[in-house]
């Protein structure tokens, strides 16, 4: 996609468990393969605070707090393909649990009710992400331009994926791929 | 048999057990009248009815989870459900419901704090040319205004059985203001079927054929066809199912045909039965209609004095034939007539895969028809008249008569019976149509017309409908009601298929979202593909009909989505920075940080 240049990637993890990250790593041995197509811009592994302008963003995770919702458009801004990587970013995944629960009740149970918390003050530093009513996903916030299914997508499937894209072609994962029971 | 851990529940189940039998195809029935005695179904009921029939408790609750007349949880004394379609909500629904509410300090869907009531929406009660209704514990309420609401609110703090309050709240019309060959002219119980004995089986089967009549539940399928491939199909026991789910919103001439014209719709059962050589017959009544439930069982009665019903009917030797009356709980998707079928065996009414299709493999695996009430009026008629007069009404493809229930913004709302091939217009004329822009025809599942479409017809060559004709007058807003139909959908879909189950929520919330002012030209878009989608890639006729009304008014009313659009670009789908007011408040913060 980007003839002879490298393509340049960014991810994040936002409300995720980091698990769509662990199995990218699992592509094994073909990392190798892949650092010879790609150079890393913002994601955990190089430590890089701020997205550049990249060919593609790898978002895990959904949004669940007003920091989600900066890193996440970011991400839009730099990146002219989107992907929305597992169940939690496509659909809110487990995060998403905690949409049944009231958050001022929520809030109330675990920093004012419960024994042993000192002070009983629900902590508002501004450091803080400030957390949302309901965890979304991040097409409810920004375009997206692919949706990559699993929890997490199994190394396979983001591997082919990710050669599909970088060869310019449009990506095209199998049944097997795609079907998780 | 086990016995059951909750003596005082089982005491008050084990009449219920005698009266319905211990068969698990009774399920529905039984859990229908438990729901009743507990005003729901509490955990100790679900065991008690799992022993009783033999069946694991997983299917006893999946039963009573599937149906939304059935609650696992307390609904209150009083359950009183508000009628949600679109002519409803025309007739003042969500502002009626809101005072309602507000009177008696409950929240809609929830429970009131002393057990004593709870208000919700349902889906329409096929009462939409005396609406507003509601259902108050099964109980249809018509023409509701404040002061009816009033005495209802007084009638459920007296805590009055719902039996001994008065009648004048539940009456209902039937509102007929065409009546053709169905609803016009006087028929004797017994003359079809005297008829048909004169004939025989084969040659009654060749005037249906000649008659060219079809399936009048939408799709139009050809009746002779049906019931010649049953009479033919092999096994041990043949059916016939009357489908009286008439779940369509914007559909009530079913309701009128069972309550004035009932012995027409049971003689056409038995004409079927003596064509395909069933024995039994089941009418699947839509749990709204309960209260004609009564009625029905006395004209069965009646019939069965008379010799119409049971044992060698009308002296025929061998002619055996009995109909019992199957109750739904509120499931559009049990109209779909396998899904219908898995109802009557006590199941969720979950579609089956077609092939093999009921004809061969129905009720019990065993040969069944399933015809629409209507259908089966007019078998009726052709038994006993013949199948060229009938053939000789109506246009070419569409012979006979269509009844349409009409509702909306008319004068004259309620059922017209029209020779098939009336225009639109002419409909409109006769029900005092003013300024009519728009008409939904045959219900959310149908087509939406709009004012440029008005000389179409009525009939299977031009605008097949199972008999909905709801009128949308002009300063009405087609985006509201599309919007509407999509709520529906998203409430009925079985949820068997992936592709119904999630296409119809994520139509529902990007309306939602286009609706709230966050919708952009990419949501239009979205739209379409989703519903291109949905009408690929579905199990049933659900998933497959569940876009038209968004499709259609896409096409036909796009000014009504584009000026509600916030951008051409891409838009979040809520307020992002609302959605953080709830942690500022918890939080006390108002930095930069707790905004965005
Ligand atoms: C979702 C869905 C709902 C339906 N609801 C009804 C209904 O309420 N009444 C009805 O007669 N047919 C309904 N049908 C059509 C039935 O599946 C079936 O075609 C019909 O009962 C056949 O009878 P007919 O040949 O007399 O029309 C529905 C179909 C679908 C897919
Ligand atoms: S999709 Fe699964 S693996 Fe990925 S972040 Fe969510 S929970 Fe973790
Ligand atoms: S299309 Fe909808 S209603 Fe039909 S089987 Fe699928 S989920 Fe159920």
């Amino acid at each position: 996609m980007t003839d002879g240049k490298k393509v340049r990637i960014a991810t994040c993890s936002l409300a995720g468990c980091f698990g769509c990250h662990m199995s990218l790593l699992d592509i094994d041995e073909r990392v190798f393969d892949l650092m010879q197509l790609v150079e890393f811009d913002r994601t955990p592994l190089t430590d890089i605070k701020h997205c550049g302008p990249c060919d593609v963003g790898i978002v895990e995770g959904g949004v669940c707090n007003a920091e989600n919702v900066h890193v996440l458009k970011e991400f839009r801004k730099n990146c002219k393909v989107l992907v929305a990587t597992g169940a939690c970013a496509i659909t809110g995944g487990l995060p998403a649990l905690r949409n049944n629960i009231d958050l001022w009740d929520c809030f109330q149970e675990v920093y004012q009710y419960e024994g042993g918390l000192e002070g009983g003050q629900v902590p508002n530093d501004p450091e803080l992400p400030l957390p949302f009513d309901q965890v979304r996903p991040i097409a409810e916030v920004v375009k997206v331009d692919y949706f990559l299914p699993g929890c997490p997508p199994p190394a396979d499937a983001i591997w082919k994926f990710l050669s599909d894209l970088i060869a310019g072609r449009e990506p095209r994962l199998d049944y097997e791929m795609l079907h998780f029971d | 048999m086990e016995p059951c851990e909750f003596p005082h529940i089982e005491q008050q189940l084990t009449p219920v057990f005698k009266r319905q039998g211990q068969g698990a195809d009774r399920l529905l029935q039984i859990l229908l009248e438990a729901q009743d005695i507990f005003h729901y179904i509490p955990a100790g009921a679900l065991d008690c009815v799992a022993a009783q029939l033999g069946v694991p408790r997983t299917r006893v609750e999946g039963v009573a989870g599937f149906y939304s007349f059935l609650s696992l949880e307390s609904v209150g004394e009083y359950r009183v459900l508000f009628s949600d379609n679109i002519t409803d909500h025309m007739l003042g629904k969500p502002e009626l419901m809101q005072y309602f509410c507000n009177k008696l300090w409950v929240e809609p869907g929830r429970v009131s704090e002393d057990d004593l009531v709870s208000v919700d929406s349902t889906s329409c009660t096929g009462m939409c040319d005396q609406g507003p209704a509601a259902l108050v514990n099964g109980w249809p309420l018509t023409s509701l205004d404040h002061n009816r609401l009033d005495l209802v609110i007084e009638l459920i703090r007296a805590r009055k059985p719902v039996a001994d309050w008065p009648p004048m709240l539940f009456e209902v019309g039937d509102n007929i203001h065409r009546a053709g060959v169905l609803l016009g002219e006087p028929f004797e119980a017994g003359a079809g079927i005297k008829a048909a004995l004169v004939r025989g089986a084969e040659a009654t089967l060749k005037e249906v054929e000649l008659s060219n009549l079809r399936g009048r539940g939408g799709a139009g399928f050809p009746t002779s066809r049906k019931w010649g491939a049953c009479r033919s199909s092999p096994g041990t026991a043949h059916y016939v199912v009357c489908n009286a789910d008439e779940g369509e919103p914007g559909t009530f001439k079913d309701r009128v045909l069972l309550t004035s014209h009932a012995d027409q719709v049971f003689e056409g059962m038995t004409v079927a039965a003596r064509v395909v050589g069933a024995a039994k017959g089941l009418l699947y009544l839509r749990g709204e209609y309960r209260y004609l439930l009564q009625r029905l069982q006395e004209t069965l009665a009646r019939r069965r004095a008379a010799g119409l019903l049971g044992r060698s009917i009308l002296g025929g030797a061998g002619f055996d034939f009995e109909i019992e009356i199957h109750l739904g709980a509120g499931a559009y998707i049990c109209g779909e007539e396998s899904a219908l079928i898995e109802s009557l065996e006590g199941k969720r009414g979950r579609p089956r895969n077609r092939p093999p299709f009921p004809v061969a493999h129905g009720y019990l695996d065993q040969p069944t028809v399933v015809d629409n009430v209507e259908t089966f009026a007019c078998a009726a008629r052709i038994a006993e008249k013949g199948g060229a007069w009938f053939a000789g009404i109506g246009t070419p493809e569409s012979s006979g008569s269509k009844i349409l229930s009409v509702s909306g913004d008319c004068a004259r709302p309620g059922i017209y019976e029209y020779p098939f091939g009336v225009t639109v217009r002419e409909v409109l004329a006769d029900c005092g149509a003013e300024e009519p822009f728009a008409v939904q025809v045959s219900g959310p599942s149908g087509t939406t017309l709009s004012w440029r479409e008005f000389d179409r017809r009525i009939c299977f060559e031009d605008l097949p409908t199972a008999g909905a004709f709801m009128v949308f007058r002009r300063g009405r807003d087609m985006f509201d009601a599309a919007s509407n139909f999509a709520r529906f959908f998203a409430h009925e879909s079985c949820g068997f298929c992936t592709p119904c189950r999630v296409g119809t929520q994520l139509q529902r919330k990007i309306m939602d979202k286009i609706a709230g002012g966050h919708g952009t030209a990419s949501d239009l878009e979205e739209l379409k593909g989703l519903g291109r989608l949905m009408k690929d890639m579905s199990h049933c006729g659900l998933g497959h009909t569940a876009p038209n009304p968004v499709l259609d008014t896409l096409e036909k009313f796009p000014d009504m989505y584009e000026r509600r659009l916030k951008a051409l670009a891409f838009e979040p789908a809520f307020d992002l920075d609302g959605a953080l007011a709830t942690a500022r408040r918890i939080t006390g913060r108002d930095d930069e940080w707790a905004h965005v």
